[in-house]
C-alpha cells in the first residue's frame, strides 16, 4: 500500500497559525491583575462607612471630606503649580537642545549632550533624590531661601528628557523643504523659525510637555527628599496618609487623579489619531 | 611648508564653527539645568561617599574609606573586628531576587499578553493597548496603594480565598516580601507588555506557517520561531521591568512595611536615622553601578542582536 498522507490538522477549533493555545488566558489574568485593583480602590471611594475594606453602601461623603480638607486643597494647589512650572521650563530647555541636537551633522560633544539630557532617566530617582537633598541642602543654608523653587528646579531636572524625546522625534520626522523654500523666499532664519518650524513642531512640543506634567504630578521620591517642611504635594501628602489608618479618604483623593490622568491620556490618544 | 587655507575652504570651517557654536549654545539652558538638578549633585555624591561621617548628620571633610568599607563590613563596636554586614548582604540579595523575580514573572504574564494584543485586528489593537498604557500612566503611589487594599487582611484575596474554602483564616499577605513581590509585578507589568508588543507588532506570521508547514510543533514554533524573531523586545522588556525593581522606593516602602527593605529603603534609612551619610552615598554609588552594569548588559546584547540582523 502507498503512504498515505498525514492527516491535515483538523481539531475542533479552525487552526490559526497565530494562535498560541493558554495565551488568551494568561492575557486574561494580565488585565485582571491590572484592573482589579483599580477597579476596588474606586468602588471604596464611594464607600459610605469608615472602611475601606468593607462595604456600607453607596456616598460620596468622602469626596466632599477630600475637598474640604484644607491640608489636601494645598498639596493640590502645590502640586499643580510645581507641575506647571517644571513642565514649561523643562519643554522649553528641551525645545532648544533638540533643535541644537536634530538635523545637524555630528559635532563634537553630540553625544555627551544627548548622554546628559537622558541621564535622569538612567540614574535610579532614590539616587537623584538624595543627591539633591545634599546640595539643596547646602543651598538652602547659604542662601536662607527654602521656597518652592527647590521643588519646581528638581522636578524640571527630571522632566527634561520626557520633553526632549517627543519634540526630537517630531523633529526628526520632519520635511525640510518649507524651510528651504522659506529661505530662498528671503524669510529671516527668525521669521523661518516663528512661521515655519515652530508651527510644524508644535505637536511634538504639546506632547512633550504633556508627558513632563504627568511625570512632575507623578513624582514621589524626588519630592519626599527635596520639600522643606510644609511643602507636602498631593502623591507625598497621601504617602504621609498610608502610615496612618488609612479612611477612603484616600481612595477619593486616588479616583479623583485618576480620572484625570484617563482625561489627559484619552485626549492625547484622540488629538494624536486626528493629526493621522 | 604651512597649509594656507583657501578662502573657499576657510569659509567652510568658519561655517562649520558657527554651527557647532549655535548647537551648543541651543544646548547650554538644558545642559545647565541638568548640572544643576542631576550630574552635579551626583558627583557631589561620590565626594561624600569618601568623606568621613559627621556626628549627628551631614559629613566632616576628611577623605575616609569607611563609607565604602560598611557597604559589604561590619566592624565590631568593641573588640573591633571585622565581619561581613548581614544586613546589608540580605537586604542587597532581597532586592535583587525580588528584581528578578518580578521580571520574570513579568516576562511570563507579559509575553502572552503581548501576543495577544499583537494578534488582534489592527482596530482592536489600539484599544487594548490604551487598557495596558492607563495603569501604566497611573500615579504609582496609587497603583501601590490600590494593590496594598487587595492584599490586606480583610482584603479582596483573602477575602476570595476564604469563599472559595481555601484557607480558613486570613493569610498574613501585607508588610511581608510577596506583598512586595505582587506590588512590583503589579506596578512594572505594562513596561514589559509595551516593548514586546512592539516587537511582536512587526512579527511576519509567513515565517510562522511556513514552520506549520513544515509540521514544527506549536512548542517548536514558538520556542524556534517566535522568541528569537522578538527577542529584542523581549530583552528591552526585562531591563526596564528589572532596572526600576532594583531602585524601587515607593512599593517596598509602602507594602514591605518598613521591615522589608530594599536598597533604596537602606539609603533613605542612611541619610536619616542612620545618620550615616558617607554610608548612603556609597550604598547609592553602589546601586547605581548595578543599574550601568544592567544598561551596559542591555546595549551589548543589542548590538549583538543588530549585527546578526
Amino acid at each position: 500500500m502507498a503512504d498515505v498522507a498525514p492527516p491535515l490538522r483538523t481539531t475542533g477549533r479552525r487552526f490559526s497559525v497565530r494562535r498560541v493555545p493558554g495565551f488568551a488566558a494568561i492575557a486574561a489574568v494580565s488585565f485582571a491583575l491590572l484592573y482589579a485593583p483599580i477597579v476596588t480602590l474606586v468602588a471604596y471611594s464611594f464607600n459610605a462607612g469608615d472602611s475601606i475594606a468593607l462595604w456600607e453602601g453607596f456616598s460620596l461623603r468622602w469626596f466632599a471630606a477630600a475637598w474640604g480638607n484644607e491640608m489636601v486643597q494645598e498639596a493640590t494647589v502645590r502640586s499643580l503649580v510645581v507641575a506647571a512650572c517644571a513642565s514649561a521650563l523643562a519643554t522649553a530647555v528641551a525645545t532648544m537642545a533638540a533643535l541644537g541636537t536634530t538635523r545637524t551633522a555630528p559635532f563634537p560633544g553630540a553625544l555627551a549632550i544627548y548622554a546628559l539630557i537622558n541621564q535622569p532617566l538612567m540614574v535610579p530617582e532614590i539616587v537623584t533624590a538624595v543627591a539633591l537633598l545634599i546640595v539643596f541642602a547646602m543651598i538652602k543654608i547659604a542662601t536662607g531661601y527654602s521656597g518652592l523653587g527647590f521643588l519646581i528646579v528638581a522636578h524640571a531636572g527630571f522632566c527634561v528628557p520626557f520633553a526632549y524625546l517627543p519634540i526630537r522625534a517630531r523633529l526628526e520626522g520632519m520635511d525640510l523643504s518649507y524651510e528651504i523654500a522659506a529661505a530662498d523666499l528671503y524669510a529671516t532664519p527668525w521669521q523661518t523659525f516663528r512661521r515655519i518650524t515652530l508651527p510644524l513642531m508644535s505637536p511634538g512640543i504639546v506632547a512633550g510637555s504633556m508627558l513632563a506634567f504627568v511625570i512632575s504630578l507623578d513624582d514621589v521620591v524626588i519630592t519626599e527628599f527635596v520639600k522643606s517642611a510644609g511643602q507636602d504635594t498631593l502623591p507625598t501628602y497621601m504617602l504621609g496618609q498610608l502610615r496612618r489608618a488609612v479612611t477612603p479618604e484616600v481612595n477619593a483623593i486616588s479616583t479623583a487623579l485618576l480620572a484625570v490622568t484617563v482625561l489627559l491620556l484619552s485626549a492625547f490618544f484622540v488629538l494624536n489619531r486626528q493629526r493621522r | 611648508m604651512a597649509m594656507v587655507p583657501t578662502p573657499a575652504r576657510s569659509g567652510e570651517a568658519a561655517a562649520r564653527a558657527a554651527r557647532v557654536r549655535r548647537n551648543w549654545l541651543l544646548a547650554t539652558p538644558a545642559l545647565a539645568l541638568l548640572l544643576l538638578a542631576a550630574s552635579g549633585p551626583l558627583l557631589v555624591v561620590f565626594v561624600y561617599s569618601v568623606l568621613a561621617p559627621a556626628e549627628y548628620s551631614g559629613v566632616v571633610w576628611k577623605l575616609s574609606g569607611e563609607g565604602w568599607f560598611k557597604v559589604v563590613f561590619h566592624r565590631d563596636i568593641f573588640d573591633e573586628t571585622i565581619g561581613l554586614a548581614d544586613a546589608h548582604l540580605t537586604i542587597f540579595w532581597r532586592s535583587a531576587s525580588i528584581s528578578l523575580l518580578t521580571t520574570a514573572i513579568a516576562l511570563f504574564l507579559g509575553f502572552p499578553t503581548a501576543y495577544f494584543i499583537a494578534t488582534r485586528p489592527p482596530r482592536q489593537r489600539t484599544l487594548w493597548l490604551f487598557l495596558v498604557t492607563i495603569p501604566f500612566w497611573t500615579n504609582l503611589l496609587i497603583r501601590t496603594f490600590a494593590i496594598m487594599e487587595v492584599v490586606r487582611n480583610q482584603g479582596i484575596l483573602n477575602s476570595w480565598l476564604m469563599a472559595a474554602g481555601l484557607i480558613d483564616e486570613p493569610i498574613q499577605i501585607l508588610y511581608t516580601d510577596t506583598a512586595v513581590l505582587i506590588g512590583m509585578v503589579y506596578v512594572y507589568l505594562p513596561l514589559m507588555v509595551l516593548p514586546l508588543y512592539a516587537a511582536m507588532e512587526r512579527l511576519d506570521f509567513r515565517l510562522v506557517e511556513a514552520a506549520y508547514d513544515l509540521y514544527a510543533s506549536r512548542w517548536r514554533v514558538l520556542t524556534r520561531v517566535i522568541v528569537p524573531l522578538v527577542k529584542p523586545g523581549i530583552v528591552a522588556g526585562s531591563i526596564l521591568v528589572f532596572i526600576p525593581s532594583l531602585g524601587a522606593y515607593v512599593t517596598p516602602r509602602v507594602l514591605g512595611g518598613g521591615k522589608n527593605m530594599m536598597i533604596s529603603n537602606l539609603i533613605e534609612l542612611q541619610f536619616g536615622e542612620g545618620r550615616n551619610w558617607p554610608l548612603g552615598a556609597a550604598l547609592s554609588m553602589t546601586l547605581l553601578a548595578f543599574v550601568m552594569l544592567a544598561l551596559l548588559f542591555y546595549v551589548r546584547n543589542m548590538s549583538r542582536i543588530e549585527r546578526r540582523g
